[in-house]
Parts: structure tokens; sequence; C-alpha cells
């Protein structure tokens, strides 16, 4: 193995270029390392924007009444809120860490589609940019929530919503061109003797989640243009008054959403299996069943769409097809906590950043998959639906779930990328404040939920007013918070203790056999994997 | 690690605690329904079968990072696989997963089973109120919310029903089977009311079907729950539940006031009278989109003051109110207000704030209008 470690250096293929200068380095780049540090900082970019419309979202829930902000402009924040953190910040994360460490973990030179991966980047600040840009329009911007049901999303829609619709098929592009890129780099350019079962879980869980992609994003693609037809060429998919069916759109669209959100998770299941068992000193539990756990959630998440319907009106039968179906989704992803909880089992644990961000993880996101249980179950969801209650739920598989997935990722392998190790004492600051931060907002979210609040609304009755406030104070915690870690992570990338090749003592997979920061050209000879014991990719000790 | 999330969990269980005052409600109402004390009880059941599953798992987990840290000294197990346990927790969560659905099953057939209804009321959303019709009683009224703009932005304080409150709550007899058939005139609203463990969405172009019988006397309070654009946190829901005679009286008295609104119509009106009844009803129905000073929300709601429409020919006027205008916000308001509000408001918005065209709209000139088209 050690003749991979430096083999461009010791073979001397001068053909190698290092970076190119300026602004083209960036631009015009092939490189997965450089374009995979450009979705990470976009993504975090968008991180900060749409926390900052979080944050007028929380201010004005601060008390009850109308202080900051007009409802026109908070149905505006919600619904941007929505849109940059799913599609800008959490998708945009894990398509950058996928292009880090996807060819560093399966011993490939880079990703199979080089050109295509610069294009599906920079097709991101042109969508978003265009989004962004809707708020300072005439009519202002998107206002009917991230779901944009029609026809509140069509007929009554501000005129903006025409740019919307071409950010999100931008988007959409985007999207299916980054997963279609991931997948033909993991079925074609694993190194020799790295058989499917020997990839670790990360490589696995974006393999299903880019074919998760490939399936869906077009049905969203299909159902802004239904959209945009319905607005601009006379149709009348979603127009009742036309022959329409409102109820369609968000058959259609769910079909998408559902996905979406494993989506947003898979890659996280995938970065904590790697980053529990470092820092247990122990090999994952039950790797097997973990690949397939993730093909039956990924399964599953194509049938359960209308449990995000339960009030529309769906048929008996059918309600009760979709209850069951999504009371199924509990099975596997308990498999995956349990085995996550055996792995720490008689492990000898520290808890480091990466660590501390992943427990949490295991922790929180079984609470929010508590509450998604209870809604799946149907006459209960008569409660919860569109209440704060959901709010709860999908913040808490998606703040500790997708975003401290990404932090427990990116704290993991910044020693690999920038070559220092980060300020332990400041991340875990970082972690800690993110922790009450978060749990504070999103918590007293349930008992709001459960006592009838219902969601999307700028103003509320007395009786949900003390909540609202410990929600608000947790939110601006947790905002402020993430300054801490711009600050962490520029002071890692500027200098701090030298990183080894392998700065977990506990770490396995090929990445750490690279040095760090691991140059700019890695795996051009690839690795040979055929001794490696299947399970256990990378490496063994020593 | 292991220390701080109790002391969290601390915190929360003091909060809970200190629940006695309605400000720090934690849990959904068990309501006053035998369907919403079910959907309550699955709610608990379901609560804390997760309760048990969370306690066990993070029991385990809590240990092992108590015990097997490495500062403790302890040296990593190998062990990495075992078939057994994973069948094992695979089937268990199966099992009971399979008890939770069996009665959620038996709940969801009883709510679906909407027949043999005593009482049929049609509720309609708008943008942004409720319609009330008690079909074959030839009672219909609009129900919209009732706290003071002063109240919302904080010019006043805020009443206990603050947002909860409207003029006219929707009314039904104690102990009786009352449908709900549920559509919508605009965009997508949802009508709820916790305690009765009612919420069907209300949908353009759909009758929805849902059904109640409330065991008490008593308002009930719930709100719109489906995002229907700018107004969608101030549309609520108000039940009030009257005995079976009261009910009966208030039917009544309402038949009586249709007839005299009837009549009215044929009233000969004067400018003064629309005007005074123009303003109020232009608040209700209208000042939403196009705002108490009649200066809109362009370009979504167009300004009145001035306008070409209502300072033009007088036939346009009431033919965007009655008709409204397809593919924009703007309804078609001849079915949802009365000629004589509908005379009054094109009055009032022909002769408020500087449009001074003078002219009067009568109740009988809708009517002719309306007649007109048909």
């Amino acid at each position: 193995m050690s003749a991979v470690i430096d083999s461009h250096a010791a073979t001397g293929h001068d053909h190698h270029h290092g970076p190119a200068k300026g602004l083209s380095r960036w631009l015009l780049t092939t490189n997965h390392k450089d374009i995979g540090s450009m979705y990470l900082w976009f993504s975090f970019a968008m991180f900060l924007l749409g926390g900052s419309m979080a944050m007028v979202i929380r201010a004005e829930l601060f008390q009850p009444g109308l202080q900051i902000v007009q409802p026109e402009f908070f149905n505006q924040m919600t619904t941007m809120h929505g849109l940059i953190m799913v599609f800008g910040a959490v998708m945009p994360a894990f398509v950058g860490l996928a292009n880090w460490m996807i060819p560093l973990m399966i011993g490939a030179p880079d990703m199979a589609l080089p050109r295509m991966n610069n294009f599906s980047f920079w097709l991101l600040p042109a969508a978003f940019g265009l989004l962004v840009s809707t708020l300072f329009m005439e009519g202002g911007g998107p206002n009917f929530g991230w779901t944009f049901y029609a026809p509140l999303s069509t007929t009554y829609a501000p005129e903006s919503v025409t740019f919307f619709i071409l950010a999100v098929h931008l988007m959409g592009i985007s999207s299916i061109m980054g997963a279609i890129n991931v997948v033909a780099t993991i079925l074609n350019l694993r190194a020799p003797g790295m058989t499917l079962m020997k990839m670790p879980l990360f490589v696995w869980t974006w393999l299903i989640t880019g074919f998760l992609l490939i399936a869906v994003m077009p049905v969203l693609a299909g159902v802004v243009t239904m959209m945009l037809m319905d607005i601009h060429f006379g149709t009348s998919f979603f127009s009742a008054a036309g022959g329409g069916d409102p109820v369609l759109f968000q058959h259609v669209f769910w079909f998408f959403g559902h996905p979406e959100v494993y989506i947003m998770i898979l890659p996280a299941f995938g970065a904590v299996s790697a980053i529990i068992p470092a820092f247990s000193r122990k090999p994952l539990f039950g790797y097997t069943s973990m690949v397939y756990a993730t093909a039956a959630i990924a399964f599953l998440s194509f049938i359960v769409w209308a449990h995000h319907m339960f009030t529309v009106g769906i048929p008996l039968t059918g309600e009760l097809f979709f209850m069951y179906a999504t009371m199924l989704i509990a099975v596997p992803t308990g498999v995956k906590v349990f085995n996550w909880v055996s792995t720490m089992w008689q492990g000898s644990m520290t808890f480091e950043a990466p660590m501390l961000f992943s427990v949490a993880f295991v922790i929180l996101f079984t609470i929010g998959g508590f509450s998604g249980l209870m809604l799946a179950i149907a006459p209960a969801d008569f409660q919860y639906h569109d209440t704060y209650f959901v709010v709860a739920h999908f913040h808490y598989v998606l703040v500790p779930g997708a975003i401290f997935g990404i932090f427990a990722s990116a704290y993991y392998w910044l020693p690999k990328w920038t070559g220092h190790m980060y300020d332990e004492t400041l991340a875990k600051l970082h972690f800690w404040m993110s922790f009450v931060g978060m749990n504070l907002a999103f918590f007293p979210m349930h008992f709001v939920g459960l006592a009838g609040m219902p969601r999307r609304i700028p103003d509320y009755n007395m009786m949900f007013a003390n909540f609202n406030m410990v929600s608000s104070i947790g939110a601006f915690m947790f905002g402020v918070t993430q300054l801490l870690f711009l600050f962490i992570v520029i002071k890692c990338i500027l200098g701090g203790r030298p990183a080894s090749a392998k700065p977990w003592d506990g770490a396995e997979g090929l990445e750490w056999s690279v040095p760090s920061p691991a140059p700019y050209h890695t795996f051009s000879t690839p690795p040979d994997m055929t001794d490696e014991h299947e399970h256990r990719a990378g490496p063994s000790h020593g | 690690m292991q220390r701080h999330p109790r002391v969290w969990m601390g915190i929360l269980l003091w909060l809970m605690a200190g629940a006695v005052h309605a400000d720090w409600t934690v849990n959904m109402t068990p309501g006053v329904t035998e369907v919403s004390r079910t959907v309550f009880d699955l709610h608990m059941t379901i609560f804390w079968i997760c309760v048990v599953i969370g306690v066990l798992v993070f029991g385990v987990m809590f240990w092992s990072m108590l015990m097997h840290r490495r500062s403790t000294g302890q040296k990593p197990a190998h062990f990495h696989e075992n078939t057994r346990v994973e069948i094992l927790w695979t089937v268990i969560p199966l099992l009971i997963l399979i008890g939770m659905a069996v009665p959620a099953t038996r709940t969801l057939i009883h709510i679906y089973d909407t027949s043999e209804p005593e009482l049929d009321i049609q509720v309609t959303g708008y943008q942004w109120k409720w319609h009330y019709k008690y079909l074959g009683q030839d009672v219909e009224f609009f129900s919209n919310l009732a706290t003071p703009r002063a109240q919302i932005d904080n010019r006043a304080p805020k009443g206990e029903h603050y947002l909860l409150e409207v003029d006219e709550p929707l009314v039904i007899p104690v102990g009786t089977k009352v449908r709900f058939l549920i559509t919508a005139a605009d965009v997508i609203h949802s009508w709820a009311v916790p305690a009765l463990a009612v919420k069907k969405d209300a949908i353009p172009g759909f009758v929805n079907e849902s059904w109640t019988r409330i065991d008490e006397p008593g308002i009930y309070r719930g709100q719109c729950t489906e995002l229907c654009g700018k107004d969608h946190g101030f549309m609520p829901v108000v039940v009030e539940v009257k005995s079976k005679e009261d009910f009966a009286v208030w039917l009544a008295e309402r038949k009586e006031q249709a007839l005299a609104l009837k009549e009215l119509t044929s009233k000969d009106w004067t400018m003064e009278e629309l005007m005074a009844r123009g303003e109020k009803a232009y608040q209700t129905a209208c000042a939403a989109c196009h705002m108490a000073g009649g200066e809109g929300l362009p370009p979504m709601f167009p300004a009145l003051k001035g306008s070409p429409i209502a300072v033009g020919p007088v036939a346009e006027h009431i033919g965007i109110v009655v008709n409204g205008k397809p593919g924009t916000a703007m309804a078609a308001f001849g079915k949802q207000l009365s000629e004589v509000d509908i005379a009054a408001i094109i009055t009032y918005e022909r002769n408020a704030w500087g449009n001074n065209v003078g002219d009067m709209v009568t109740p009988k000139d809708v009517l002719t209008f309306k007649q007109a088209q048909e």
C-alpha cells in the first residue's frame, strides 16, 4: 500500500499539473477536490443565507403580534428558507463531500465525468442567483411554501414564480448531473479488487442516493413544468376550474418529495457509519445489514409519499396502505440505529468533535424518527398534520440529521483537506452551542404543535407565546454559533498542528493512505484491494 | 457528553412540571368527542412505546459511552456481526408496529364512516374566511376574523382569544352527528378544530367529507392549517356547540334574518345608508387585499383608490365584483355577498378615498345586473 501513497512523486508522473493560477482555477477546474471545495463553500454560504431567513422568522415569532415583518414577507421568508436549506445547503454539501471523498475512498484518480462535474457546480450559483433575485422583484419572491402547492403557486402566485420555476429547473439539472457522475464513478472507477461489498458505507449510501436523485429529480422538473404550462400556456393541470386537479400536484410533488427526504439523510448515514467506528476503535457492526437497510429505506421511500397528504381526502384503502408502508420504514431505520449502538458497545471511545456530532446525530435523529412514527399513524396525523409538531419532526431529522452529519464529516475530514488539525476546543464549543441551541429551538415546537399551533403563520394566540419565545432564543443561539464554525474552518485552513496522513488512530479507509493535505492528484495508479477482507475496506491496522 | 443532555432533560421536565399554566401546554387535547379521545389514546400509546424504546436504546448507548471509553482503559472488542441479533431487531420492531397498526386501523375506519348524518353543513374556504351553509335549511353565512387590527399591530392589548375569534361562529347542536362537506373557492385551505380531532383539506373542485358528534356544549377553536396566502394565519375556525333546543331557536332566528335580508334588496336606499353599510362590508370582504385605505398591495392586489375601474363605468365595476377576474386572486363575489352588500361596497369604493364619482349603486341595480347575465 505504501507504494500508492506517494505514487506520483516517486514514479515521476510529471504530466500531472498542479492547480491553475487565479480565477480560472475555479471557473474551469475539473479536479474533484477543487469542485468538492467549491460545493462545500457554496453550501455554507447558502446555509448562512437560509439561516438568516430563519432568524427573521424566529424574530417575528418571538412574541405574538406583528412586529418586524408583514405576513406577505413572512411567507416569502418561510418559503425561501426551506428552498435554500434543502436545495442550496444540504444537497450541495453532500455533493461536495461526495466529490472530495468518493474518489479518495474507492482509489479513483477523479470523478468519472470531470467536465460535467464543473458544469453541475456552476449551474448552482446561477440557479440561486435567480431564485434570490425574485425577492427584489415587484410583488416579491415565492410566498407559497417550499412545497409550493397549486393553485397557490400558479393562479395565485406572484409574477416572479416563473423565475422560481426556472431556478428549480437549473437546480434539478445540476443534481441529476451530479448524481450521474457519482453513480458512474462508483460503478466504474473502483480500485481493482474493491468489490461492492468492500466499499465504505459512505460510498454505498451515496450510490443509492444517486439512484434516488436520478429517479425523482425529473419528477420535480415535470411538476414545475406543468406549473409553467398552467401559468403561461393556458393548460389546467392543477386548476379545477379548467377540469384539472389540485391534488394531482401534491401526488407528483411528494413522489419527488419523499425520496428527497432520504436524499438528504442517506449520505449522512454513510458518514456517521465511518466516524462512529473510527472513534470507537472497533469495526462497524453489521456492515451487510447496513447496506440492505439503506436499500430497503430507499425502496420504501417510493411508496409512502401520500403520508404527507393524509388530510387531502384520499380513500380509506389508500390511507391504510400509506400508513402501513410508512410504519415499515421504522424497521430498517431501527436496524441502522441498533447497529450504530452495537458498534459503540465495548469500544474504546473518545469524543472528538466528529464523534460528538455523530453521537448527537444518532440520538436526535432517532427522536425525529419517533415523531415520524407518530406522524405515520394516520388518525393521529389528523391532529399533528400541518402543525408545529411536523416542523419539530422534520427539523429533528434535518438539523441533527443532515446538518450534524455534515459537521461531523467536515471535522473528520478537515485534516485531510487542509493538512492541519482544527482547534478541538473551539470545535467542542461549536458542538455544545449547536446542540443546546438546536434542542432549545426545536424541542418546544413539539409542544406548541400538539397544542394546535399551525405551521407557516406569522402570528399566534398567547397560549403559544412562552414556547415560541424559548424557540426563538434557541434559534438565535444556534444561528450565531455557526459563525464560530466559519472561524474554525478558516483558522484550520490558515494553520494549526500539522495533520498526519491518518490523524485518527481508529479510522479506516483508503483516504487515510494519502498524505494530508491530500495532493492535488491522488491514485493516478489505483491501489490493489484484492487482498483486503470484505466489510473492512482500507488498509488494516498499522 | 453524558452529563449535559441529562441536565437539559431536567430543565425540560421542570418546564413540563410547571405546565399547569395554559401557556405551557405540552400535549394534545383529549378533545370533546369519542373520536378525539380515541385519537388522543392512540397518540399517547405510540408516544409511550417510543419513550420505552428510547430509554432502552439510549440507555445502552449512554452506558456504553460511560463505561467503554478509552480514558477508562477499555480495550476495544472486535466483534462486528451477528446475524441472529440482526434478525431479532428486525422482527421485534415489526411486531410492535403490527400491534400499533391494529387500533390505528380500527380508528381510521371509524373516522371514515360519514354515513347517516343528522345535519349536513357545507364548509367552504375562501381567502381568508370560512363560509358555512346549512344544507336544506336556507341558512348560510361567512365567518371572519374578529380580532381588531389594533391588537395585531400591538396598538391595543391582546384579548384572551386573540386570532381565534370570529364574527359569526359555526353553530351546531350537541350530541348530533354532523357531517361537514368541505371545499374551497380559491386555493387550498384546511378546516381544523383540535378539540374535535377534525382536520380536512378544503380543495377547490373537490368535496371532502368529515364528521363529528360533540358531547358537551361549549366553544371550540381552531385555525386554517394549510398555507393559503397572505392571511393564512388570520382565518380561525370557531365552533359553538349549543343544546338541541337552543340550536333550534338559533336556526329559526337565522332563517328570519335571511328573509329580512331579501327584503332589504327591494328597499329604497340613500347614499348615506349605502356608504355606511359599504364601509363596514368593505372592511370584512375587501380590505384584506385592497387594504383599508384602498391603496392595495400592487402588483398582486391593485389599488382601488383612483383605479380606472372604481372611477370608470358602473357596469364594469359591478361586473368585476360580481364575476371576479379569472386568473387572478380577485374572487367572484356575486355568490359570496348579498346584493345589498355588493351595492354598498361598490358605492363605497366609488366615493371613498377621493374617488368622488358621486354615483350610487342600489341593490336593485346589482340584482338587475345578475339577472341580465343569467
